[in-house]
């Protein structure tokens, strides 16, 4: 039951290293690469606080071993604001309309909200909802994080726009 | 949670992954999405020495039609269904009941193969194939065998695979232009598996039904092909008198355990709505 290398693009940066296969994704990311956005909430895929983007897909990292993701690209919270450093869009909607609360849930649902939005760029709230279906939050009630995504949906739209 | 040490193996293809189950038995289990099988293995209610993963044997992950048949690779997943043109075209029931397992991420790993030979009466796609009389590809070292979907489920977690074989293909005949059909799911909140829920085929012709099929999910050690449900559908107008007799069959055959989605006399009753429900959904999306 031998050590396994395993490679893979974590936020545009290359990794390698030598992983047990038992070893959960979400492990990997927080104690060999000090990622520490994605959070730990249920353990059992049921919460989303874990949620990373994996080859273009959101996937839950507590039920997924790291070696399943060699040769993946991934990107995880950390990688989401703008390269200049200043927040992405989704991240300062969630700022402006109090998407959050504790926080717990954020960095997840924050990443699942970026994928959703280049999958359904103008998503309406049901759409919204079905689409973080996955991501639980016991603080705001959802309405404010309905609110945070449409307002970024928006907003990405329009800058989208300006630029073509 | 962290599972027990075990050896991990990649197959590139069907044949290299049927040597290394025959090779290691029953000390092997096969991976793919691994949403049921990683949540045992993190309770250590589940210690294989072998993971063979699924995730890069390029061949099992296809869907194309032939012959009538819909064939889907035992890798495709969930969310693949639902975004399929031609599984939505050739059998939508398939996407609607997708789309009601689990969430978006589960959905992203999940795969039919995994959701079908897991054989956990939870598991939403084994009702929709007994509905649509499906049939397994089986693959092993001495060859392909061919399982009917309604013979395959022998009880919870029991199903007609042997070791070292590997569920690789769905063959779903295609049902007739205008069969109506819906899957109609109870489930306390996002990610629960059914309290109760019904798949339903109907098929109408001058008013009439001429062919109908029932399935039951989860209120059962597996999943449960209501045929005299059926039959009260067929040769009616599918009326109210035949909803409720079809209902009142289908309850009968249930035995749903008492747990925490509910007292079982209460689950029964939830199965007999979803069975209503679906049926009048399906009569009404009858061509």
């Amino acid at each position: 039951m031998g050590k396994m290398l395993v490679t893979m693009t974590v936020n545009g940066r290359q990794v390698e290293k030598s992983v047990e296969p038992r070893l959960l994704l979400i492990h990997f990311l927080r104690e060999e690469l000090a990622l520490t956005g994605p959070h730990i909430g249920c353990d059992t895929s049921h919460c989303g606080a874990c949620t990373i983007d994996l080859d273009g897909k959101s996937v839950k990292s507590c039920t997924m071993f790291a070696a399943q993701a060699d040769g993946a690209t991934l990107t995880t919270i950390e990688g989401i604001a703008n390269a200049d450093g200043s927040l992405h869009a989704l991240q300062e909607a969630f700022r402006q309309h109090h998407g959050l609360q504790c926080g717990f849930c954020t960095p997840g649902m924050i990443t699942r909200a970026w994928r959703l939005l280049q999958e359904i760029p103008n998503p309406s709230e049901e759409e919204i909802r079905f689409g973080i279906s996955g991501n639980l939050c016991r603080c705001t009630g959802y309405q404010n994080i309905i609110k945070a995504v449409m307002a970024a949906a928006g907003e990405l739209s329009a800058s989208k726009e300006a630029a073509e | 949670m962290i599972p027990a040490p075990f050896e991990y193996h990649r197959p590139k293809s069907v044949d290299e992954t049927l040597g290394l189950l025959a090779q290691y038995g029953d000390e092997a289990r096969i991976v793919a999405g691994g949403h049921s099988l990683i949540p045992m293995m993190k309770l250590r209610m589940a210690q294989p020495e072998h993971l063979v993963d699924l995730r890069h044997v390029a061949d099992l992950d296809f869907i194309r039609e032939d012959a009538g048949s819909l064939v889907i690779g035992a890798m495709v997943t969930q969310t693949a269904l639902i975004t399929s043109a031609l599984v939505r075209d050739k059998c939508p029931i398939i996407p609607e009941a997708s789309a009601q397992i689990a969430d978006p991420q589960v959905r992203n790993c999940g795969t039919i193969g995994g959701n079908l030979a897991n054989g956990d009466p939870g598991n939403d796609l084994p009702a929709v194939m007994l509905a649509l009389d499906a049939t397994y590809d089986v693959v092993s070292k001495s060859g392909t065998r061919q399982v009917a979907a309604r013979a395959f489920y022998k009880g919870a977690l029991e199903t007609a695979l042997e070791d070292g074989e590997l569920l690789s293909a769905v063959r779903i005949p295609i049902p007739a232009a205008g069969c109506g059909h819906a899957y109609a799911k109870q489930k306390r909140k996002i990610g629960d598996y059914a309290t109760a829920a019904a798949a339903v085929l109907v098929t109408m012709s001058g008013g009439k039904c001429t062919d109908a099929a029932v399935a039951l999910t989860n209120v059962g050690n597996t999943p449960l092909l209501a045929d005299a449900a059926a039959r009260a559908l067929v040769g009616t107008s599918v009326d109210a008198a035949a909803i409720n007799a079809a209902a009142t069959a289908a309850m009968a055959i249930t035995a749903p355990a008492s747990d925490t989605r509910g007292p079982a006399e209460f689950r029964t009753r939830v199965a007999g709505v979803m069975v209503r429900r679906a049926i009048e959904a399906a009569r009404g999306r009858a061509g």
